[in-house]
C-alpha cells in the first residue's frame, strides 16, 4: 500500500519536473512559431493576451521574409557551405581516423587525443588572425572563406569519432579480405567502409549542422549581405536601424533552427558518446 | 633494443597478413593522416602563432602587418575598466552558468533515467536549445525579453507582481541584463549536460546501488555517498566542456545585449570582436582574445588527465 503511494508520488514528481523543463527548453521556439503567424496589430497591442491569436493568423510575415529579404539567399549559402564542408571533412577525416585506428598503434591514440584537443580551440581565439588569412587569400566576403575555415572545427572531432568507429570494427574482417585476394584499398572499401556507415552518417550530420550553427567566423569574415549565412543574416541584417520586425524575425529564426535541430537530434547519441569517451566512463 | 622488438613485431605482422602491404603500413599510416594534420596545422596552428604576433604589434585594419611593440598592448588593455569588467563578467557568467547547469542537469537527468511514454518527445523538446543554431535561438529570447512587449512582463502583470503597463526592461538594466545572459547560457548548456549525465547514470553499476539499498542506506545517503562520487568523472566532463562553451561564446552576448547596457555584460570574446573587428584595432583585439588562452589551456590539461586516468582502468 505504502509502496504504491510512493511509486505514484515519484511518477507525479517526475512528470512535474519533466513538464517544467520541457516548457523552459521549448518555450522560445513555441514563441517564435506563435509570433510568426500573428498580425502586427495583434502583436504590438499590450492589452492583448500574447498567448492567443486575438486576431486571425496571417501569412504576411512569411511572405515578407521570402520576398523582401535576402533570406532565401542566406539559406542557399548555408546549404552550399554545409555540403562543401561535409565533403572536405570526409576527405580529410576518413583517412585520418582510419590511420589512427589501424596503423599508428599507441601513437595513434595519443595523436587522436591531440586531434580532439584541437577541437577545443574556439573560434573566438582565432577569428582575428584568420580574418587576415582569409583576406590575404582573397576570399573575404565569399562563402569560400567559411568553406575553408569550418573544417578546422569539424575535422578534429570527426577524426576522433571515426577513429572510435574504425576501432570497433575487427581487423580480422579486413585481414580475411586480404587473404581472399583483395588489396588493402579493396578490403577497406568493401568491408570496413560499409560497416562504418553509421559513423559516417554521424560525421555528415555533425559537420553540416556545425557549419549551419557557427556564428563568430560567419560574423567576422562576411559583411556583404548577399553572402551571409542564415545564422548571421537573420540577427544582423533583418533589423533596419533599431526597427525590429518581430513577425518576420521570428518566422525566419524558427524556419532555420528547427530543421537543423531535427538533423542534429538524430546523431546526438553518437556525439555524446564521443564526449563521454573523451572522459571515458566505461 | 626497442627497434629490434618493433622489427620482430612488424616482420611477424607482415607474415601474418601475408604481404607487401604490411611493410608499407609504416608509410601508409602517416600518409593517410597527413592531409588532416596539415590542414589543422595550417589553419589552427599558424593562425594561433600569428595571433601571438598580432597581439605584440600595432596592427590595425588600415595597417594590417604593423610593427613589433612588445607587450605594450597587454599592459594598456589590462588597465582599462572595460577590460577589467569583461574579465569579471566572463568569470561570473561561466561560473554561475556552470553551477546552475550542473545542479539542474542532475535533477533533470534523474527524472529522465527511466522508461515512460513520450520519452522521445520530451527528449527532443529538452534538446532543442542545444541543437538549434545559437544565434537564432537567442533571437527568440531577445523577443521574450523585449523592453515593451516582453511576455514575461505580461505574465507578471496578470499575477499583479508588476504594475500594469510598466516594464522590467530585462536587457536595459545591468543586473537584469546579467541575469538574462546567464539564464540563456544555462538554457543552452542544460541539454548537453543532461544528456551526458544521463549517459553516466545509465552506466552506473546497478548492483552497487542495489547493495547500498539492501544495506539500508536512505535516499540522501545513497545520493551523496554512492551515486555522486561515482558520477564525479562524468560531471567533470560536463563542467569542462560547459566551461569552454560558455567561456568562449560571444553569440549570446552579441545578439542579446551587444555587451550593453554600458558594457556591463561585455565578455572577453565579445570585447575582442568589438575592438578588433568592429573597431579595426587588430592587435588589441588579438591581445584581448589571448587572455582566454590560459584558462583553455588548463581545461585542456584537465580533459587530458581525465582521458588518461580512464585509459588505465
Amino acid at each position: 500500500m505504502f509502496r504504491r503511494w510512493r511509486r505514484r508520488a515519484r511518477s507525479v514528481g517526475r512528470t512535474a519536473i519533466l513538464g517544467l523543463f520541457s516548457v523552459f527548453a521549448a518555450f522560445p521556439f513555441a514563441w517564435m512559431l506563435i509570433t510568426a503567424f500573428k498580425r502586427n496589430s495583434d502583436l504590438y497591442n499590450p492589452a492583448n493576451n500574447p498567448f492567443w491569436f486575438n486576431e486571425p493568423p496571417t501569412l504576411e510575415h512569411l511572405h515578407y521574409v521570402f520576398t523582401k529579404t535576402m533570406y532565401a539567399n542566406w539559406i542557399t549559402n548555408t546549404a552550399i557551405i554545409g555540403v562543401a564542408v561535409v565533403v572536405i571533412t570526409l576527405l580529410l577525416a576518413l583517412p585520418a581516423g582510419y590511420s589512427l585506428s589501424r596503423f599508428l598503434g599507441a601513437h595513434g591514440t595519443r595523436l587522436g587525443i591531440a586531434m580532439f584537443l584541437v577541437y577545443l580551440v574556439p573560434p573566438t581565439l582565432l577569428f582575428i588572425p584568420l580574418a587576415r588569412v582569409v583576406s590575404d587569400l582573397g576570399i573575404h566576403n565569399t562563402v569560400w572563406s567559411l568553406i575553408v575555415v569550418y573544417p578546422t572545427i569539424t575535422v578534429p572531432f570527426s577524426t576522433w569519432l571515426l577513429m572510435g568507429f574504425f576501432k570497433s570494427i575487427p581487423r580480422e574482417l579486413e585481414e580475411q579480405a586480404l587473404v581472399d585476394g583483395y588489396g588493402r584499398l579493396g578490403s577497406f572499401l568493401r568491408i570496413t567502409l560499409p560497416l562504418a556507415v553509421p559513423g559516417i552518417v554521424a560525421v555528415v550530420i555533425f559537420s553540416f549542422t556545425i557549419s549551419a550553427q557557427e556564428f563568430v567566423y560567419a560574423l567576422t569574415f562576411v559583411t556583404n549581405t548577399a553572402q551571409k549565412t542564415v545564422s548571421v543574416g537573420v540577427p544582423a541584417d533583418m533589423v533596419r536601424g533599431d526597427i525590429f520586425d518581430w513577425g518576420p524575425l521570428m518566422a525566419s529564426a524558427f524556419l532555420a533552427s528547427v530543421p537543423v535541430a531535427v538533423l542534429y537530434y538524430f546523431v546526438l547519441d553518437k556525439f555524446v558518446s564521443g564526449f563521454t569517451t573523451a572522459g571515458a566512463i566505461r | 633494443m626497442r627497434s629490434a622488438a618493433v622489427g620482430v613485431r612488424s616482420v611477424a605482422d607482415a607474415l601474418a597478413r601475408g604481404g607487401r602491404w604490411a611493410r608499407r603500413e609504416r608509410v601508409l599510416g602517416p600518409a593517410l593522416i597527413l592531409p588532416a594534420f596539415l590542414y589543422v596545422a595550417l589553419l589552427v596552428g599558424l593562425p594561433f602563432l600569428y595571433a601571438l604576433y598580432l597581439s605584440m604589434s600595432d596592427a590595425t585594419t588600415g595597417n594590417p602587418y604593423g610593427s613589433f611593440i612588445g607587450l605594450r598592448n597587454f599592459v594598456e588593455v589590462v588597465e582599462t575598466p572595460v577590460f577589467q569588467n569583461a574579465v569579471r563578467n566572463t568569470f561570473v557568467f561561466t561560473i554561475s552558468a556552470q553551477l546552475a547547469t550542473v545542479v539542474l542537469a542532475n535533477v533533470l537527468a534523474r527524472a529522465l533515467n527511466a522508461s515512460f511514454r513520450g520519452k522521445g518527445l520530451v527528449l527532443f523538446l529538452i534538446l532543442l536549445p542545444w541543437v538549434a543554431p545559437v544565434s537564432l535561438a537567442t533571437i527568440g529570447w531577445l523577443w521574450i525579453l523585449h523592453a515593451r512587449f516582453s511576455v514575461i512582463d505580461w505574465v507578471l502583470w496578470q499575477l499583479s507582481l508588476l504594475p500594469h503597463d510598466t516594464n522590467m526592461f530585462w536587457l536595459g538594466k545591468p543586473n537584469l541584463a546579467m541575469l538574462s545572459v546567464v539564464t540563456v547560457h544555462v538554457w543552452r548548456l542544460l541539454p548537453f549536460a543532461t544528456v551526458v549525465l544521463l549517459a553516466g547514470l545509465t552506466s552506473l553499476p546497478r548492483d552497487l546501488l542495489d547493495q547500498a539499498e539492501v544495506d539500508g542506506a536512505g535516499f540522501w545517503r545513497r545520493l551523496f555517498q554512492v551515486e555522486l562520487p561515482l558520477l564525479l568523472p562524468i560531471t567533470s566532463v560536463v563542467v569542462l566542456f560547459g566551461t569552454i562553451f560558455t567561456f568562449t561564446d560571444m553569440a549570446v552576448v552579441y545578439v542579446l545585449t551587444r555587451g550593453g547596457p554600458f558594457d556591463t555584460t561585455q565578455v572577453l570574446s565579445s570585447l575582442a570582436f568589438f575592438k578588433g573587428i568592429v573597431g579595426g584595432n587588430l592587435s588589441v583585439g588579438a591581445a584581448i582574445s589571448l587572455f582566454l588562452f590560459p584558462v583553455l589551456f588548463i581545461v585542456a590539461i584537465l580533459v587530458l588527465r581525465i582521458a588518461r586516468s580512464a585509459e588505465v582502468t
